[in-house]
């Protein structure tokens, strides 16, 4: 990772109406820098997803990104309650959304089945009541 | 990139231009920059929009587009007229009217757009019924939209819907018509489109090159108004030898909202505007449009109504437009199925964004441009002559701008140096008296 780009970002918790802003930066970003529309549109999918989460689920994070010519490496890391069954989240259209946030029309359950679609690799580490690490890959 | 592929009918009038930044700031894909007090057109990023044309106060920015003065090799001359044209004039009692003094300006024939986009409309619905379609669908219509989606959008090429727009199609319609009529020769038939922007200019230029428009001249509305609303002020009701044959569906293409409705679809969006355009087309690359068939976008307030080239303003037009409609059927006599619809051209990603072939390099240079970035002030003000302070910076890290445009890094400078200054001369004044 020596000759690679990174981002940081800080994802406010709060506030629904900004979540996506970040990807839509990197998205900016990949574009000036020549990649693959294709693959920007993958990245871009799974970031917003890995943000969204953040905010309906975690109470906001941070976000780094790792760019280089062989792949994209997105990290998203924050202190929220964690998943406590992780193969159940992972089940297309399980979600533990509330009300309030499906009437936003968030929580369909799609997340993180589309996040592992739409990337080469996917890692998560996640402990109750401590946090969540997603870390989802890109190859070129 | 050859040189008739970078020609935009957008230009500017450098003894006219202030450097003011109005169109500076107002440029949706930043296409301009500020040298040396005049307005620069970055052309490959130009869409040809015309917001530009709009904003400048001192008409700086121009439209080039063809004059009336046509060649006499041309045995024929036909108007293309697009329904935009109707609303202009405050005069006219009804669409015959309209017709009628246009051909009284001088061309044998006038052909309406609005038949085009009703055999547009037609396939767009079968098109759209057969499931063959990427949803949500986006219209070609508008070609400044069109040339949008290529450098900004990538991934949205291929949701643009195959077919050509109306005013294509009604130039072979009409060439066929007057091929017909008059016996003459295809090519003895000039086919001229009175445009309400730019960006039919450029289309029709770069088209023409591949020898694949059927569009001979394109003249702009505002330089034929004059003399339109004259004719329409001496018309008598014998003068009036013709009448619309079009539908009031089609005719309302040239406001937005009218193409959508022609598709007889239900959820549909129609937006309007071209900074508008943007954010719903980002939605949609953001897949968040995943229930919506159809998106009419035009690049300008109201529709082709509000084309920078049309001399009424958008919001007075539509309504005599909708007057002038009120008494005509919902759908005009029947069209050619069997003129060619299909777009033949293809539609390429152009990565003007890109900052360098080189990967690595480029990766240097967002981290110069992010580290530069953080000493500027952010007010985005438009002094340096970029739209931008993160503009700005990039232009400094590609080498077309200069770290001092920035007023208030050289007032920076100024002051540091002050500074420096005062307390070497303290100190020798110091050394002096010791
Ligand atoms: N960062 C996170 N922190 C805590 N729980 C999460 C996080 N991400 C996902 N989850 C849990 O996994 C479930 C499924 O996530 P996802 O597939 O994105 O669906 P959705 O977000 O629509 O509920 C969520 O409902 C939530 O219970
Ligand atoms: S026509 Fe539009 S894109 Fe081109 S320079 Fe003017 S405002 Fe920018
Ligand atoms: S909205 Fe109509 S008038 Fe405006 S640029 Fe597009 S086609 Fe031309
Ligand atoms: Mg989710």
């Amino acid at each position: 990772m020596a000759d690679g780009l990174k981002l940081h970002f800080d994802v406010d918790g709060t506030d629904f109406t900004v979540a996506g802003e970040c990807s839509s930066k990197v998205k900016k970003t990949l574009k000036q820098l020549g990649f693959d529309p294709e693959l920007i549109r993958r990245v871009a999918i799974a970031m917003y997803e890995g943000e969204i989460n953040m905010v309906i689920h975690a109470n906001g994070g941070t976000i780094d990104v790792e760019i280089s010519p062989e792949s994209v490496v997105v990290i998203l890391k924050d202190t929220g309650p964690g998943i406590p069954d992780l193969d159940k989240a992972m089940q297309e259209g399980f979600s533990t959304a509330s009300n309030t946030v499906r009437e936003l029309g968030f929580g369909a359950g799609m997340g993180l089945p589309n996040m592992k679609k739409y990337t080469d690799k996917m890692e998560v580490d996640t402990v109750p009541g401590v946090g969540t690490t997603v870390t989802l890959s890109v190859i070129v | 990139m050859g040189e008739k592929k970078e020609w935009h009918s957008v230009t500017l009038d450098q003894d006219i231009c202030k450097g003011c930044t109005n169109c500076l700031k107002n440029c949706p894909t930043q296409a301009i920059r500020i040298q040396n007090s005049k307005a620069k057109i970055l052309k490959e990023r130009c869409i040809d929009c015309g917001v530009c044309i709009r904003v400048c106060p001192y008409h700086a920015k121009k439209a080039v587009t063809d004059s009336l003065d046509i060649p006499d090799t041309y045995k024929y001359k036909v108007a293309l007229i697009a329904p935009a044209f109707y609303g202009q004039f405050s005069r006219a009692e009804n669409i015959g009217m309209i017709l009628s003094a246009v051909r009284k300006m001088g061309f044998d024939d006038v052909f309406e757009v609005a038949r085009g986009a009703q055999a547009i409309s037609e396939r767009t619905r079968e098109l759209l019924e057969s499931g063959e379609l990427l949803k949500p669908t986006i219209s070609s219509a508008c070609p400044a939209v069109v040339k949008l989606i290529t450098i900004r959008f990538p991934n949205l090429i291929s949701h643009i819907i195959p077919l050509k727009a109306p005013m294509e199609i009604a130039a072979a319609m009409a060439r066929r018509e007057a091929v017909k009529k008059t016996g003459l020769k295809p090519e003895e038939i000039a086919i001229i489109f009175v445009s309400p922007c730019a960006a039919k200019a450029t289309e029709v230029r770069l088209a023409k090159t591949d020898g694949k428009s059927d569009v001979d001249f394109v003249v702009s509305m505002k330089e034929v108004y004059l003399k339109m609303a004259q004719q329409i002020g001496k018309m008598t009701e014998e003068d009036i030898d013709r009448g619309s044959v079009s539908g009031k569906e089609s005719i309302l293409w040239a406001v937005s909202g009218g193409e959508a409705n022609a598709t007889h679809t239900e959820r549909n969006i129609s937006v309007d505007g071209i900074d508008n355009v943007i954010r719903v087309l980002e939605d949609m690359d953001d897949e968040k449009l995943k229930d919506i068939d159809y998106i009419e976008a035009l690049a300008c307030p109201g529709g082709c109504v509000g084309g920078p080239l049309t001399a009424e303003n958008n919001f007075v037009a539509r309504s005599r437009l909708s007057a002038l409609v009120k008494s005509i059927a919902d759908v005009g006599e029947s069209v050619d199925s069997d003129i060619g619809a299909a777009w033949d051209r293809p539609i390429v990603y152009r990565p003007v964004m890109k900052l360098n072939t080189d990967m690595k390099r480029a990766m240097e240079m967002i981290m110069k441009i992010d580290e530069f970035c953080e000493n500027l002030p952010g007010l985005d003000c438009g002094s340096c002559g970029s739209p931008s302070c993160r503009c700005f910076a990039e232009d400094v890290v590609k080498g077309y701008a200069n770290p001092d445009d920035c007023v208030f890094r050289l007032k920076e400078r100024m002051l540091d140096f002050k500074e420096k200054y005062e307390k070497l001369m303290e100190e020798r004044s110091e050394q002096d008296e010791g």
